[in-house]
């Protein structure tokens, strides 16, 4: 491969997806997807409800499958290949809407789990690890507390925090504040601004405009499993082109 | 965070509030009455009626166990003909009867003289399972013990190391047969032993079900279905007298082990389906958080959700548990002795006949025992389980 003269060349694409479709059953979900993703990028997917930005980002770690077209993760595609996707796993982190910490485990044992058991990191380096973690996301003494006794905040930020201590590659975000109570949202987005300013690669499906203004390089708009729209953060929210993301944006702007 | 406070600022609580005691009526042994027995008419009704019910049934039955009985022989010589005289004079129960008949009860058929074997055996199966219930022994090492217990115990009760077709004999102790091993030891040894080879099987069976390949799924479920389409006795049946005749001539597979199959099949059948009803109520994130995370499926099974599924599974599970203790009594049908069967061969000394009932309710208590430090057993792990998902 030419993968040297092309680094060499151009910015690292980490993520390219190419024609990619997917239908759940009859409902055609996501449409002719492409899109590259450069690393450092911190792209943001924002649409209506049911407009497939959530089934994309799950399809970039197979926690959903595309039927058409190709997706290649840190230069390996994407296939049935169970290899192939635990490497990319490894590679990217995930933070979802309900955190889905582990309830059994406490915080620092969610934290070091899986550098223990896929990195086959030792059990007092993955600790360690954990630790600076937790101290970035601002929650060092929560350590040995089981995920129930945390506030929701406090619960996506030690989420945050387990993917982070995989050193994974890329980050994805899936609504990560919206089952939070308002008062705890702002804590939740420093910590993501935070990361985003250290140059991780970061895919977030939000609503959060202000957070896409502040560290967006890209915005994308997505309807109808299409992507409709994308620009940069400026751009993209002063001269919206096409109708339906200006009527997207005056609902979600208006409060 | 507790001092940055604003005016604008939402506000948020910087310390937790101390809780109040409650109110003196609410609390003390009267509010208890009011709250548990009088808070509504029809509960005043019922509680009325059971005092009533207790007033009549009570007496009788403590006079007729506690107070009335003949406990046992009046001096340890009297013969046993004159114990019974003395039995059918008294009122009371004749709690001579589990005397004169305990070894038989205990030990059914097991050779005189030799009952330290099955009461070592005895002691090791339940030791072994009470360390199993404390939370600081459980390791790796825990396995071993229950293998080394399991081995141990039917080596000490047979006399030698059974090797499948080579034994290998233990000095100074004579060879028992598994047609003479009756009573306790053959009722815990068979629900133990049951146990512990049946629940991983179960969980295999449950994962199977619930597993993306389509021929794991097929395989389980259709084993699954098979043996809960019939009843325990059936398959001991099978297991005693239809599959030997499958067999080549001159082959012979021990019929107490035949016993234990069967009943290691049947039960991880049903254990199979209480694990699966575990998984389904793990929700999706779960899955998906250990998927993302880049465990692979074994390890995410072990660490992830077994521990979940197997939790909110417990009461469940210990129900499955005492079911298959009890269930082992269906093995009188194939001919084997445990502690029901001795007791019933105590009755059959023609002149012990009548006192039945004493025979049955020692049976009953002895049971009740085992049944009941299970389910308290359970009780307690579900409240110790659930410190980590409980709020607080």
């Amino acid at each position: 491969m030419t993968a040297i003269q092309a680094a060499a060349a151009a910015p690292e694409i980490l993520i390219q997806m190419s024609g990619v479709n997917k239908w759940y059953g009859e409902f055609h979900v996501l449409r002719d997807i492409n899109l590259a993703v450069e690393k450092g990028e911190k792209v943001v997917i924002c649409g209506p409800s049911g407009s497939g930005k959530s089934t994309l980002i799950r399809c970039l770690n197979r926690l959903e499958e595309h039927q058409k077209g190709t997706i290649v993760v840190d230069g390996i595609e994407l296939t049935n290949d169970v290899k192939n996707i635990d490497a990319i796993r490894r590679e990217v982190g995930m933070v979802f809407q309900q955190f889905n910490l582990f309830p059994h485990l406490t915080v620092l044992e969610n934290l070091t789990l899986a550098p223990i058991w896929v990195r086959k990191v030792p059990k007092k380096e993955a600790e360690e690890t954990a630790m600076y973690f937790l101290k970035r996301v601002k929650i060092p003494e929560q350590a040995n507390k089981y995920p129930g006794q945390l506030s929701g905040g406090q619960q996506q930020r030690v989420a945050i925090a387990r993917s982070l201590c995989m050193k994974p590659k890329i980050l994805l975000f899936d609504e990560p504040t919206s089952a939070l109570d308002p008062e705890m949202i702002k804590e939740v987005l420093d910590v993501m601004v935070e990361l985003a300013r250290e140059g991780i690669t970061m895919i977030c499906v939000t609503h959060e405009m202000g957070f896409a203004r502040t560290v967006a390089n890209r915005v994308i708009f997505m309807d109808r499993g299409q992507i409709v729209e994308q620009n940069e953060p400026e751009e993209f929210f002063k001269n919206p082109k096409s109708e339906r993301t200006k009527l997207f944006l005056s609902q979600i702007l208006a409060h | 965070m507790s001092d940055g406070r604003s005016l604008t600022g939402p506000f948020v609580a910087g310390a937790e509030i101390p809780a109040q005691p409650p109110p003196a009526n609410a609390i003390g042994p009267i509010a208890w009455l009011r709250r548990n027995l009088f808070s509504t008419w029809y509960n005043v009704i019922l509680t009325l009626l059971i005092v009533y019910l207790a007033y009549r049934l009570l007496p009788p039955l403590i006079s007729w166990a506690f107070i009335d009985p003949v406990w046992g022989p009046a001096t340890p010589d009297q013969p046993a003909r004159e114990v019974v005289e003395a039995c059918r004079a008294a009122a009371g129960a004749c709690w001579a009867f589990i005397g004169e008949k305990y070894r038989l009860i205990f030990f059914g058929l097991y050779p005189y003289g030799e009952e330290w074997r099955p009461v070592l055996a005895m002691i090791m199966m339940v030791g072994v399972v009470v360390i199993s219930t404390m939370r600081r022994f459980w390791s790796r090492w825990l396995i071993w013990a229950w293998v080394a217990v399991i081995v141990g115990s039917v080596s000490l009760m047979y006399g030698a190391i059974p090797l499948g077709f080579v034994d290998i004999r233990i000095p100074g102790l004579s060879l028992v047969e598994t047609v003479k091993w009756g009573g306790l030891p053959l009722t815990i040894g068979l629900s133990m032993v049951g146990l512990a080879v049946a629940f991983p099987f179960g969980i295999l069976l449950a994962l199977g079900r619930a597993s993306a390949m389509p021929v794991a799924r097929v395989l389980s479920v259709t084993y699954i279905e098979m043996i809960r389409g019939v009843p325990l006795i059936t398959v001991l049946f099978m297991s005693s007298y239809l599959f030997p005749l499958f067999l080549p001539t001159g082959w012979n597979f021990n019929g107490l082990l035949r016993t234990q199959i069967a009943i290691i099949l049947f039960s991880a059948a049903y254990l199979a389906e209480v694990v699966r009803g575990g998984l389904q109520a793990l929700p999706k994130g779960q899955f998906e958080a250990a998927d993302s995370l880049g465990l692979g499926y074994w390890q995410k099974q072990r660490l992830i959700i077994l521990p979940q599924a197997i939790r909110v599974s417990i009461p469940a599970l210990v129900n499955s548990f005492i079911g298959v203790f009890m269930d082992t009594t269906l093995i009188t049908t194939v001919s084997m002795y445990d502690i029901l069967q001795g007791a019933r061969a105590g009755l059959a000394d023609a002149i012990w006949g009548p006192y039945y009932k004493e025979a049955y309710v020692f049976v009953a208590l002895i049971f009740f025992v085992f049944c009941f430090s299970m389910s308290r057993y359970s009780q307690y792990l579900e409240k110790y389980l659930n410190i980590g998902t409980r709020r607080r």
